[in-house]
């Protein structure tokens, strides 16, 4: 056991005294709870708009100015032509045309009826959605506002609670995908290219000549990392609650233990990995493409799986970061006890053992 | 110039004898591009319906009918009680309930009005927003279906309306692929060519030829120049087949010509690559350089608009997207891609993007010593 522990020790001090990598180590998740956090909406407001006004009467003034004035808009220019409209959208300036056609308050006082065109640059389809929506109930509070005394009869209300999250913020799905990325990031990647760096280097030799089994060496290449990765939970737990007011609803402990859970399944996945690579360069590629970016394809933080072809929901089920992603967001943000996540943590279970029972079957202790 | 040639040949068959270098730049980033924007539809849609009906009359029903038949929503669970509707979400079974309260038929006919209960699971903000907006839109439009069964509307507008008729420029059928290409492309082709220029001075520094490089006649912007152009060309290579793919699998035709997206291409690389070897030059060995770089390339997708809008940013994080060369080739392939801009157009980016790139190899060739 004592050898052991001066081979965690070892490991610790290569960590500790590689000062740049410890501090991206360290910085990395708060950098990104933050972006996440503050930075990353989709929220819409100040979006640039142009009106194009043919009309120029009271009535198109007015509701300009209501559209400019609200928080969603804001008023780049306005214009005198579809082509300048055009141009405008070409050079990517504004996201919304507003146009008001020759005569819009006649029509309205006489006919009863007028119409505004809304053009919105629909390359980002959703942001176009919102932007849409936003500018027809600015238009539409307008034509109340003309029409207060009559109140419509047969009226259906619709109260909208939102749950859960009633300000409708990002963090609250950014927060348990960043720590399943951070963790399969810190514990996968770094651990793989610490040990294929022994083999490169040439000292993996002195290693495995040594008394210590083999698989015990690789172990202890992994608690290091074990334990900055927990200091990198604490820290995205902190910020999270104190910074972006994303509460911890559940169980604390629960959610400590599910953590670790998937740190484990990470770190076995890192040590499968370095048996297969021969350089850094390629463990590194090898994590990106196969850890990193699944997980943040398949996780269902940043990519919606139900929008997902059925061969990718399928595929999608083998990324562990999916299930720790749905248990993070039932303990933390529903605040579910352990009988609403025990299937999850099965699943985790097994792949974690089903890993490190590949990964020590294929254990070289003979280097090539 | 021509030690530069020795140069480029070493690193270029470096580079080719190194089958799993090799496909990973190739293989990979095709795989990535087949699968990302696949997953990555962000088309709200197959929102997962619950109803808790205390009403059963034909209006209820009609009602059900109109939202599930609107293509937005599934419904996947009928349960008797609000209670039961809410433990089909705590399982994520559905993302929304709509509760129709006993006695809605009578109240709206004999009351003229009634109320309905939405609730949404609204972890994920954006849809839940948009989610509550779509069964808000639809219940507007059966409340008008409503009225006009009971209301004959006179042959003109009784009060004043206003029509608003919407068009979708640049993507009118709103597929998303069409958005998400062109940014997935850009940030493969970043991804690829950083991370190996990052990896590649330091590497010769771990493995020790650097040593002989810094005994040769070989000047300083001669090393730094034959480490970037061989990457220039493999990434260049990358975006070639990215944009085949996204021809022949996701039918996307530039609407403007293929020259500007090479121009903007090549000045964005040159960037991107100097910042690489910028960080390779600081870097002692390689695991801190990947990690360097995979962290500045991080900060740079997620700052650079491909998932999130750059206007809704607030303002600090706006200034930082300014230093970003990710964000302008991004905002500049959409452009030419969806837009049909021409190099006019595009100026100021290239202006910028010239900057980055020289200021950048600037400094990696004044910070790369050949002491140790």
């Amino acid at each position: 056991m004592k050898q052991f522990f001066i081979f965690v020790k070892k490991e610790w001090l290569h960590i500790w005294r590689d000062k740049r990598t410890l501090f991206i180590l360290i910085w990395m998740p708060i950098v990104q709870i933050l972006l996440y956090g503050f930075a990353l909406t989709n929220e819409v407001k100040n979006s640039k708009i142009a009106i194009f006004d043919e009309a120029k009467d009271e009535a198109s003034t007015t509701i300009s100015q209501e559209i400019s004035a609200s928080r969603y808009f804001s008023l780049l220019k306005n214009v005198d032509s579809y082509k300048e409209i055009e141009a405008t959208f070409r050079q990517g300036k504004i996201r919304l045309a507003v146009v008001f056609p020759r005569g819009f308050r006649n029509d309205l006082l006489h006919t009863n009826h007028a119409q505004i065109q809304l053009i919105a640059d629909a390359s980002d389809p959703n942001t176009a959605n919102m932007l849409t929506n936003y500018a027809t109930s600015i238009i539409n509070d307008y034509q109340q506002s003309i029409n207060q005394n009559e109140k419509l009869p047969y009226t259906i209300k619709t109260q909208v609670r939102m749950l859960y999250n009633p300000e409708l913020k990002g963090a609250y799905n950014f927060v348990p995908g960043v720590m399943a990325l951070v963790l399969m990031l810190v514990c996968a990647m770094m651990t793989s290219i610490s040990i294929v760096r022994e083999k490169e280097m040439g000292t993996m030799e002195v290693i495995l000549v040594s008394p210590l089994k083999p698989f015990r060496i690789i172990i202890a290449k992994t608690i290091p990392y074990l334990l900055v990765s927990m200091l990198n939970i604490a820290s995205i737990l902190l910020l999270s609650v104190y910074a972006l007011d994303v509460p911890i609803r559940g169980n604390f402990g629960l959610l400590i233990g599910e953590s670790i859970l998937f740190t484990i399944t990470s770190l076995s996945l890192g040590i499968l990995i370095s048996n297969t690579a021969k350089t850094q360069q390629t463990a590194q590629f090898t994590s990106l493409m196969s850890l990193f970016l699944p997980t943040l394809l398949f996780s269902g933080f940043l990519f919606p799986i139900e929008n997902m072809p059925i061969a990718l929901q399928v595929i999608s089920n083998i990324v562990p970061a999916k299930w720790y992603y749905i248990i993070v967001k039932d303990v933390m943000i529903k605040g579910l006890g352990f009988g609403a996540v025990w299937k999850e943590t099965m699943i985790l279970i097994v792949m974690t053992l089903a890993l490190l029972g590949i990964s020590i079957r294929n254990f070289k202790i003979r280097l090539a | 110039m021509r030690a530069l040639k020795f140069l480029l040949q070493k690193e270029l068959r470096q580079i080719s004898r190194d089958k799993a270098v090799f496909r990973i730049l190739f293989i990979m980033p095709m795989i990535q591009l087949l699968i990302l924007p696949l997953a990555a539809d962000y088309e709200i849609k197959n929102i997962n319906l619950g109803v808790v009906d205390h009403d059963h009359t034909e209006y209820s029903r009609k009602l059900i009918n109109k939202i599930t038949s609107s293509g937005y929503f599934r419904l996947k669970d009928y349960s008797a009680s609000f209670q039961q509707g809410l433990h089909a979400i705590e399982l994520d079974k559905t993302d929304l309930i709509l509760e129709i309260p006993s006695q809605f038929e009578r109240s709206l006919v004999k009351e003229n009005q009634s109320t309905l209960f939405v609730a949404v699971n609204a972890i994920n903000g954006v849809k839940a927003g948009l989610g509550g907006a779509y069964i808000q839109g639809i219940i507007q439009d059966y409340n008008q279906d409503v009225r006009m069964q009971w209301i004959q509307y006179p042959r003109f507008n009784p009060q004043p309306t206003i029509e608003v008729t919407s068009s979708d420029w640049y993507n009118p059928n709103m597929n998303y692929r069409v958005f998400m290409v062109p940014g997935i492309l850009v940030m493969l082709v970043t991804m690829i060519g950083s991370s190996f220029a990052a990896n590649n001075i330091v590497r010769e520094k771990e493995m020790g030829t650097i040593e002989q490089i810094n005994v040769s006649p070989i000047k300083k912007t001669q090393f730094i120049l034959g480490k970037l152009i061989p990457f220039w060309m493999l990434a260049l290579t990358v975006l070639t087949m990215g944009l085949i793919i996204a021809r022949l699998v996701y039918g996307i035709v530039p609407l403007g010509h293929y020259i500007t997206i090479y121009i903007f291409a090549s000045i964005y690389l040159l960037a991107i690559l100097g910042l690489g070897l910028l960080m390779s030059t600081y870097a002692q060995t390689q695991q801190q350089s990947m990690l360097v770089s995979f962290f500045v390339t991080m900060i740079f997708n997620l700052l650079s608009g491909l998932y999130t809008p750059i206007e809704s940013m607030p303002a600090w994080a706006q200034m930082i997207t300014r230093f970003n060369p990710v964000s302008y080739f991004i905002e500049v392939m959409r452009m030419v891609m969806l837009k049909g801009s021409g190099l006019s157009d595009i100026k100021y980016q290239i202006f910028a993007l010239l900057g980055f790139a020289i200021f950048f190899n600037g400094w990696a060739i004044l910070n790369y010593r050949k002491r140790s």
